[in-house]
C-alpha cells in the first residue's frame, strides 16, 4: 500500500509537474491562458499510437515525430489563431478553448472513441518486497526528472531562457533591452508545447488513450498551477507533487475515495490560497494583484 | 374612444422616436415579437425545444456576463450556479413536493448562498488566478454529488421532476417571458448606480476604493446577482428537462457560457443573449453531420473571433451604428448629422 502511494504520487506527480510548468512558462511571458495545453498532450499522445501501430517504427522513433509534429501544430496555431488576436485576452482564452475542442473532435473522428493503449517502452517489472514496479514506471519518473533538471537548466543557463525569465517578469522592460518579445513569446510557446508533447510521451505507456482525456490533467494541472504561484517552477514542482500525495491518499485509504480524490486536491488548494493568495512560491507583482 | 386614440398616437410617437431611430433597437424589438409569436406561426415540437432550452441557457449567460463581463471577476465555474440551483430544485420537488413556482426560487436562493461561499475567499484573487480557482469549485461539488449515490442520485442525476407547465407551449412562454424579464431586470441593474460601480471596479479597482466606495461588498453583490440570475435558469432547466444530472456541473458547461458570452461580446448583457439564440440554434442546425457537430461549431467560433475579437453582436453593431462626437448618443451609420444634437458626424 504505502509503496502503491508513493508511486502513484511519484508518476501523476511528474505529470502534473511537467504540464504545469509548460503552462506557465506560456503564461508567464506572453499571459496566454493555454487551455488548450493538454490537448497538445493529447495529440502527442495519439501520434505516438499511430506510429507504433499503424506505421510500426520503433517507439523511440515515435516519440520524436510526434514532439517535431506538435511542436508545428503548436507554431502553426499561434500564428493563424492567437497572435492576430492576442491584444483581446477574452478573446485568447475562447480561442484556446476552441482550439482544444478541434483537437478533441479531429481525433474523434480519426481514431473513434475507443480506449487504447501503448505498449510500454521496457518491458517487465522489479520486485521489491512483495510489491511489482513495472520497469516503465521507473522509466517514467526518471524521464520526467531528466525533463524537469533540462528545463530547470534551460530556464537558468542559457541567453533564451534568461531572455524568457526576463520577459516573464516584465514585458516591456524585457523589450527595451532589446528582446523581441514577440519572438520570445513565440518560442516560449513552442517549448511549453514541446514539453506538453514530452509529457504524453513519458506517461503513455501507464495510461489509457481516449479523445477525453485532456480534460482531467487539465484540471489538475491548473490547480497546481495555482496553488505553487504562477510563473513559478519551484512551486509547480512542489504543487504537483503535494496534490499528488493527497490525491493518492484520498484513493488508497478513504473507501469510496476514487470519487472524492479531485475535490479533495482541489479543496486543498482553495485552503492554501486562502492563507497565500499569491500561491505557495508566486511573487505578487503590483499590476497583478 | 378619443382617449385610447390619444394612448394610441403616443404610443406610435414612442415606437418612432425611440425604437425605430436605431436599427439595433428595431432588431431587438423584432426579436422580441418574433420570439413571442413564434409558436402561434410554427408548430414545430423540435424547434420550439430549441427555443425554449435556448431562452434558459441566455438567462445563464447573460448572469456570466454580469459577473465577469462587468465586474471583471473572471469566472471559470459558473455551472456551479446553475448546479445547485438545479440539485436544489430537484432535491425539493423530490421529496418535499414543492412545486416549480416554489421550487425555483428556492434554488436561486440556494445559488446566491453559493455566490457567497465562493464569493469571500475569492474576494483575495484577481484575474487568472481567480479564473482558475473559481473553475475548482463546481468539480468538488461534482465529486460530493458522486459520493453521495443514495441522496443526489450519483452519475444518473434526479428524474421525475414535476414539469413546468402542463402543455409544451405554456412551457415556452413562461421561459421566454422570464427571460426578457430577466435580462431587462440585468440590462437595467448594469445601466444603475450600482451597474457603474461595477464597471469601475473591471477597470480600475485601486480607484474605486480610493473613492470610498466598499469594493468588497460590491464584489460579492456582483456575485450572489449572478448566482440568483443563474440559479433561476439552473431551476428552470431542471424542471423542463426534468432531470437533475451532474452534467449541469460539468467543466464543459462552465466552458459553454464562456464561450456563449465572449463571442456575442461581453460588458454588454445583450450581446451573450443574442449569441445563445445564434449559437445554440447553429449547433442543432449542423446535425447534418453528426459527428463533426463540435468540431463545425469549434471552427466557426475560431474564423469569428479571429475576425472580430470583441465579439460578433459587437462588431455588428459598430458597422450599423456610429456615436456622435459631441453628444455620445448613437446614431445609425447612415446619417450625416447627429439626431439629437445635429452635429457632423465624423
Amino acid at each position: 500500500m504505502i509503496y502503491d502511494i508513493i508511486l502513484t504520487t511519484l508518476i501523476n506527480g511528474s505529470t502534473w509537474a511537467l504540464l504545469a510548468i509548460g503552462f506557465s512558462l506560456i503564461f508567464g511571458v506572453a499571459r496566454i491562458v493555454n487551455i488548450a495545453h493538454t490537448a497538445f498532450y493529447m495529440v502527442a499522445a495519439y501520434c505516438i499510437f499511430y506510429g507504433t501501430y499503424r506505421l510500426g517504427v520503433h517507439p523511440g522513433l515515435a516519440v520524436l515525430m510526434a514532439i517535431v509534429l506538435v511542436m508545428v501544430l503548436g507554431l502553426i496555431c499561434y500564428k493563424l489563431f492567437i497572435e492576430p488576436i492576442r491584444e483581446h485576452e477574452a478573446a485568447v482564452l475562447i480561442a484556446t478553448i476552441a482550439l482544444a475542442l478541434v483537437f478533441q473532435e479531429l481525433v474523434l473522428l480519426i481514431f473513434t472513441g475507443d480506449f487504447r493503449t501503448v505498449p510500454a517502452l521496457i518491458a517487465g517489472y522489479l520486485e521489491i518486497s512483495g510489491v511489482k514496479i513495472a520497469y516503465q514506471q521507473l522509466l517514467t519518473i526518471a524521464a520526467a526528472g531528466v525533463i524537469l533538471a533540462g528545463v530547470w537548466t534551460f530556464l537558468a543557463k542559457t541567453r533564451l531562457g534568461l531572455a524568457i525569465r526576463a520577459t516573464a517578469q516584465d514585458r516591456e522592460v524585457a523589450n527595451l533591452m532589446g528582446m523581441n518579445e514577440a519572438r520570445v513569446a513565440m518560442l516560449t510557446l513552442v517549448i511549453s508545447v514541446a514539453l506538453a508533447a514530452l509529457t504524453g510521451a513519458v506517461v503513455l505507456p501507464l495510461s489509457v488513450l481516449n479523445p477525453h482525456m485532456w480534460m482531467g490533467p487539465l484540471i489538475m494541472m491548473m490547480a497546481v498551477v495555482v496553488l505553487g504561484g504562477l510563473g513559478s517552477m519551484k512551486g509547480s514542482f512542489v504543487g504537483a507533487y503535494l496534490l499528488a500525495l493527497s490525491e493518492a491518499l484520498v484513493v488508497f485509504l478513504i473507501p469510496k475515495g476514487a470519487f472524492l480524490r479531485e475535490s479533495v486536491a482541489l479543496s486543498i488548494m482553495i485552503l492554501v490560497l486562502l492563507l497565500r493568495p499569491e500561491g505557495l512560491f508566486g511573487v505578487a507583482f503590483e499590476e497583478e494583484r | 374612444m378619443g382617449l385610447l386614440g390619444f394612448y394610441l398616437r403616443k404610443l406610435v410617437t414612442i415606437f418612432k422616436g425611440e425604437i425605430f431611430v436605431l436599427p439595433s433597437r428595431i432588431v431587438v424589438f423584432v426579436f422580441v415579437v418574433v420570439l413571442l409569436l413564434f409558436p402561434v406561426l410554427i408548430d414545430d415540437p423540435y424547434l420550439l425545444r430549441i427555443l425554449t432550452l435556448a431562452s434558459i441557457f441566455a438567462i445563464f449567460a447573460a448572469s456570466w456576463d454580469l459577473l465577469s463581463g462587468f465586474t471583471g471577476q473572471m469566472n471559470f465555474g459558473h455551472a456551479l450556479f446553475f448546479g445547485v440551483s438545479c440539485y436544489t430544485a430537484a432535491l425539493l420537488n423530490l421529496h418535499f413536493h414543492i412545486p416549480p413556482w416554489g421550487t425555483i426560487p428556492l434554488g436561486a436562493l440556494a445559488a446566491v448562498l453559493a455566490g457567497l461561499i465562493i464569493g469571500i475567499p475569492c474576494l483575495r484573487l484577481r484575474g487568472t488566478y481567480l479564473a482558475l480557482t473559481t473553475l475548482a469549485f463546481p468539480i468538488i461539488l461534482m465529486g460530493i454529488v458522486f459520493a453521495l449515490p443514495d441522496l443526489t442520485g450519483g452519475e444518473l442525476g434526479l428524474s421525475g421532476l414535476e414539469r413546468l407547465a402542463k402543455s409544451r407551449v405554456a412551457a415556452f412562454y413562461i421561459n421566454v417571458i422570464l427571460m426578457i424579464a430577466l435580462v431587462a431586470t440585468m440590462w437595467k441593474i448594469t445601466d444603475s448606480k450600482t451597474g457603474i460601480i461595477f464597471h469601475a471596479i473591471r477597470e480600475d479597482e485601486v480607484a474605486v476604493r480610493a473613492s470610498g466606495i466598499n469594493t468588497t461588498r460590491y464584489k460579492l453583490l456582483a456575485f450572489c446577482l449572478s448566482g440568483f440570475f443563474a440559479g433561476i435558469s439552473g431551476g428552470l432547466y431542471a424542471h423542463y428537462m426534468r432531470i437533475a444530472g451532474p452534467s449541469t456541473l460539468e467543466v464543459s458547461m462552465s466552458f459553454q457560457v464562456v464561450i456563449w458570452s465572449v463571442f456575442g461580446g461581453i460588458v454588454t448583457i445583450w450581446g451573450p443573449v443574442g449569441a445563445v439564440f445564434i449559437l445554440f440554434p447553429l449547433l442543432e442546425f449542423f446535425r447534418f453531420w453528426p459527428e463533426g457537430r463540435l468540431l463545425m461549431f469549434a471552427f466557426v467560433i475560431l474564423l469569428i473571433l479571429l475576425y472580430m475579437p470583441g465579439g460578433l453582436l459587437h462588431w455588428i453593431r459598430d458597422k450599423i451604428e456610429s456615436e456622435c462626437p459631441r453628444c455620445k448618443i448613437r446614431n445609425i451609420a447612415t446619417r450625416k448629422t447627429c439626431r439629437i444634437c445635429s452635429a457632423e458626424m465624423h
